[in-house]
């Protein structure tokens, strides 16, 4: 079976099966569970992860496709420290039961990373694919505002 | 006095693992050697099963037994909440789409679901499935229900599993001026926590340990302690926090049966369901609601006349407590001398409904809301002015032998009405609409806490409590905080497995600020007197010359921490304190329901909307929530929740409906099909105020908040709608469709 080069918040994995999809790589052979499984269909967000600067569903992409690819997951948002954006969710209380957070917080950094000080408008379109039953949208977009300021 | 933790919105306990992945939910947990489970179901609502053919499943590549009824103790032992009626597999007939009737357990998920797909079930499909409130009530439909199962019961060979009767006044030598009749439509909907349910199971030295993300982790306890024969002792359940419950994840739905699988493989057992499956295990009850409503020429209301239709699903699950404890509130907050409610709790081919967030009442609220803005038009009066009119005033028993009014809801009302601008001029294609929602909360309740103070003043709390987004764990650090002096990052909250922690009723009816809430509270006041006893004793003073209050110990040697006295209260051999609470409410037997409310949820929507006349499309353009909450513990978290409540609501206002083709299967299961509202759908403006009178039962006047914040939203984006474009609509969802149907019909 060919091989797929993955590097996954920087640590670079040359063992990893073909044949799965990218979801199933990262949770299941990675051990790396914070990217969530919930409709499996692209529709929910909950398995986002950013993929070369881009948010992607996890659950739709084949790792085949994802071959020689950079993966960032919400494990590698932070190092010791949380991330100023992980700092704004905790404060606007962003995170309820926090099982949409992993993918709230990677689609809302691949934003900033391409747009650093986006319009409310714009968030909420950037996280209109990450769906959040306690429904803490008005929580997330601002916490994602807050982040974009930066340090007040 | 307070230490500045009660109104305090630390930053959620439990936050830091969410916002790194760390949180580990039942799915992100393996067990050496765990097997995976997949469930064998028919896709069809209703079939008699001839037999089970699993010999070329057990053939196929990993798969390591296939379970069907044969293989389970006979007669197949069944369980629920309310009645033992669901079985561990469907007995002789599947009777909704999605009915588990066999199981197949492999190495991984892939050769599982392979496996599950060529197990040969061969059944005929059974025509006339009950699928709608009309079917329920034909005498001429099939029994959903075996008889047997509740022989003796007048009703047993109906469809209806119980009726309940409400009432008090004279209905029917009342008269009125005005005689509102009108029927409303509230569809089937589903919990859809972002996190599908999962359950594992695992021998453990002749007992069992079971990991649910269950809402009731000692209700599930006792149920698999009594399908095993087990002694509750030998049943270790842990409940990691769940992601998202509403309610869908209070009941045992498929632990027996993967715990089954364990013991009959001697291996851990895991079965994570789709969001797919989900559609299929759990949902809200449906309602049809004729309700008649009486009212004088000035707006007062007379008399409510409910005839409460709810189709509850092929097993009960907790759904008849549902009809019957909403159906007791669904004259609403309001002084009403007249009330007859007849409520129906329907069995159908369908999924069993469960709790949902508000427990029956959003249902009863659209109805009788409704009404009272019919009346409000007919009359000329004012839709927030009849309201208030009727409204109780605090302290007034408006149901008899019921808790009286536990707030001033008025000020509620016209708080939600200012913040809305109600009276305001409005643009074309804008309107404004008001809706009070109640639900009660527990009627009975028992709960158990234990902290320890350890030596360095640091705290543990334990606590059978599940937190499900709710922010129970932030609540209990910040009583603990406020009661013990305690930084809340120097105490540890342990919940969610029942070897660790005492016992707890359940998490639901948002009880546990006020119930557990309490139970901590007693616990941190049992460690004070424990401190005051130690400190007198080595002071050699009696302790009436020793207080310990809010983190402080004074005594003859003047006054310190409690952090700075425990070297000298402990004594040489160091140690600790741990402190027992306990919260208990008793029933009442006498009582309807069982017990009178702890407190009432009292919530006030308001919105403003912009209406298309064109396409039908609504804009949310403000939308207002205001709850009676007595205080508001963590400000943060209640704005969270009543936010969050109002949008779910919103989803059952405006979208969402689980849609049954003709033969009674589901169409929409999952998020493509079933639309529930995103970043982008929310609307524009938000408000949400707490009114804040520390009248409660709970710590510091809390009462329970997580539910009311959508028991009133539909009526009131119902109510804004009529007043931007004149139309009326009494069927939930309100889609564009119907309104530019009505609109076409108007003209």
């Amino acid at each position: 079976m060919k091989h797929i080069v993955l590097t996954v918040n920087g640590r670079k994995h040359s063992d990893i099966p073909g044949g799965s999809f990218l979801l199933e790589v990262l949770r299941d052979h990675l051990e790396l569970t914070g990217s969530k499984m919930c409709c499996v269909e692209g529709e929910c967000g909950a398995c986002t992860v950013i993929m070369d600067g881009k948010s992607v569903n996890s659950c739709l992409i084949l790792a085949d496709e994802a071959d020689g690819a950079e993966i960032i997951t919400v494990e590698g948002l932070s190092d010791e420290d949380l991330s100023p954006l992980q700092g704004a969710f905790l404060d606007n209380a962003a995170a309820q039961c926090g099982f949409c957070i992993p993918g709230q917080l990677t689609a809302a950094r691949a934003l900033l990373d391409r747009n650093p000080s986006p319009s409310r408008a714009e968030v909420r379109e950037a996280l209109a694919g990450n769906l959040c039953r306690c429904a803490g949208y008005e929580q997330i977009t601002d916490a994602v505002l807050d982040a974009a300021r930066g340090p007040t | 006095m307070t230490s500045g933790m009660v109104g305090a919105s630390p930053r959620r306990v439990g936050g830091h693992e969410r916002v790194t992945g760390t949180q580990h939910y039942v799915a992100d947990i393996h067990l050496p050697g765990e097997l995976h489970v997949k469930l064998v179901t028919l896709d069809a609502p209703r079939a008699r099963i001839h037999s089970i053919d699993t010999s070329t499943a057990e053939q196929m590549p990993g798969v390591v037994t296939v379970l069907t009824p044969d293989d389970l103790p006979q007669p197949i032992p069944r369980f629920g909440p309310q009645f033992q009626d669901r079985p561990v597999l469907a007995v002789e007939e599947a009777k909704y789409h999605g009915e588990p009737v066999a199981a197949v357990a492999a190495e991984t998920s892939e050769q599982a679901a392979r496996a599950a797909a060529a197990v040969r079930v061969d059944h005929e499909v059974l025509e006339g499935g009950v699928f709608s409130v009309a079917a329920a009530l034909d005498p001429h439909s099939p029994l959903v229900q075996d008889p047997s199962i509740r022989t003796g019961n007048p009703l047993s060979h109906t469809n209806v599993l119980a009726e309940h009767r409400y009432e008090w006044g004279e209905i029917d030598d009342s008269t009125a001026d005005l005689v509102i009749d009108e029927k409303y439509d509230f569809p089937m909907v589903t919990q859809f926590a972002i996190e599908p349910h999962a359950f594992m199971a695992a021998p453990d030295d002749g007992g069992i340990e079971v990991w649910s993300s269950v809402q009731h982790p000692f209700l599930l306890q006792k149920t698999m302690a009594s399908i095993l024969g087990m002694p509750l002792s030998r049943v270790r359940i842990h409940a990691p926090d769940p992601g998202g419950g509403f309610g869908g994840k209070q009941n045992p739905k498929y632990e027996p049966l993967v715990a089954f699988i364990a013991l009959r493989t001697g291996r851990p057992a895991r079965l994570i369901l789709s969001l797919a499956e989900t559609f299929q295990a759990v949902r809200r009850s449906s309602a049809e609601i004729r309700l008649r409503t009486g009212f004088t020429s000035d707006g007062t209301i007379v008399f409510q006349d409910f005839q409460s239709n709810f189709l509850i699903g092929a097993y009960v699950d907790i759904a008849d407590r549902v009809v019957g404890k909403s159906n007791y509130l669904a004259a609403g907050p309001y002084r009403v001398p007249n009330v007859r409610i007849v409520a129906r709790a329907l069995l159908s081919h369908t999924t069993p409904s469960t709790a949902m967030r508000g427990f029956g009442a959003p249902q009863l609220g659209w109805a009788r809301e409704s009404n009272i803005d019919r009346a409000a038009r007919q009359l000329e009066v004012d839709r927030l002015q009849i309201r208030l009119k009727n409204l109780a005033r605090a302290g007034e028993e408006f149901i008899p032998n019921e808790t009286p009014a536990d707030g001033d809801w008025a000020q509620t009302v016209e708080r939600a009405a200012k913040l809305i601008d109600w009276g305001a001029p409005l643009a074309d294609g804008a309107g404004r609409g008001l809706a009070i929602g109640l639900k009660s909360g527990p009627t009975s309740g028992l709960s158990y806490s234990t902290v320890r103070l350890l030596a360095d003043g640091s705290t543990v709390v334990y606590a059978g409590t599940s937190d499900m987004g709710q922010g129970a764990r932030t609540i209990f650090a910040q009583i603990i905080s406020e009661e013990l002096g305690v930084e809340i990052d120097r105490i540890t909250v342990i919940m969610g497995d029942t070897a660790r922690v005492p016992y707890d009723q359940q998490t639901s009816a948002s009880r546990s600020s006020v119930l557990m809430g309490n139970a901590i509270a007693r616990a941190c006041a049992d460690i004070r007197r424990q401190i005051q006893a130690k400190v007198a004793a080595r002071l050699g003073v009696d302790a009436s010359e020793v207080l310990v209050e809010l983190g402080k110990v004074q005594s003859p040697e003047g006054e310190s921490t409690i952090r700075d006295s425990l070297a000298m209260a402990l004594g040489p051999l160091g140690g600790e304190f741990t402190g027992l609470g306990e919260m208990r409410v008793e029933g009442d037997p006498d009582h309807p329901l069982g017990g009178r409310a702890v407190f009432f949820e009292l919530h006030c929507a308001a919105c403003e909307v912009n209406v298309d006349r064109e396409t039908g499309e609504i804009e949310v353009a403000k939308y207002v929530t205001v709850g009676d909450v007595g205080r508001a513990l963590n400000p943060r978290q209640v704005a969270g929740q009543d936010e969050g409540a109002a949008i779910m609501g919103l989803g059952h206002t405006l979208m969402e409906r689980v849609i049954l083709d003709e033969t009674g299967r589901i169409i929409n299961m999952g998020a493509v099909d079933y639309r529930i509202l995103t970043a982008m759908d929310v609307p524009m403006e938000m408000v949400s105020e707490s009114i804040e009178n520390a009248d409660g039962p709970g710590p510091f006047g809390i009462k329970g908040v997580s539910e009311g914040g959508l028991l009133a939203t539909a009526p009131a984006v119902s109510s804004a709608v009529t007043e931007a474009v004149g139309v009326v609509i009494n069927d939930l969802p309100i889609t564009p469709e119907r309104i530019w149907i009505a609109i076409r019909e108007q003209r």
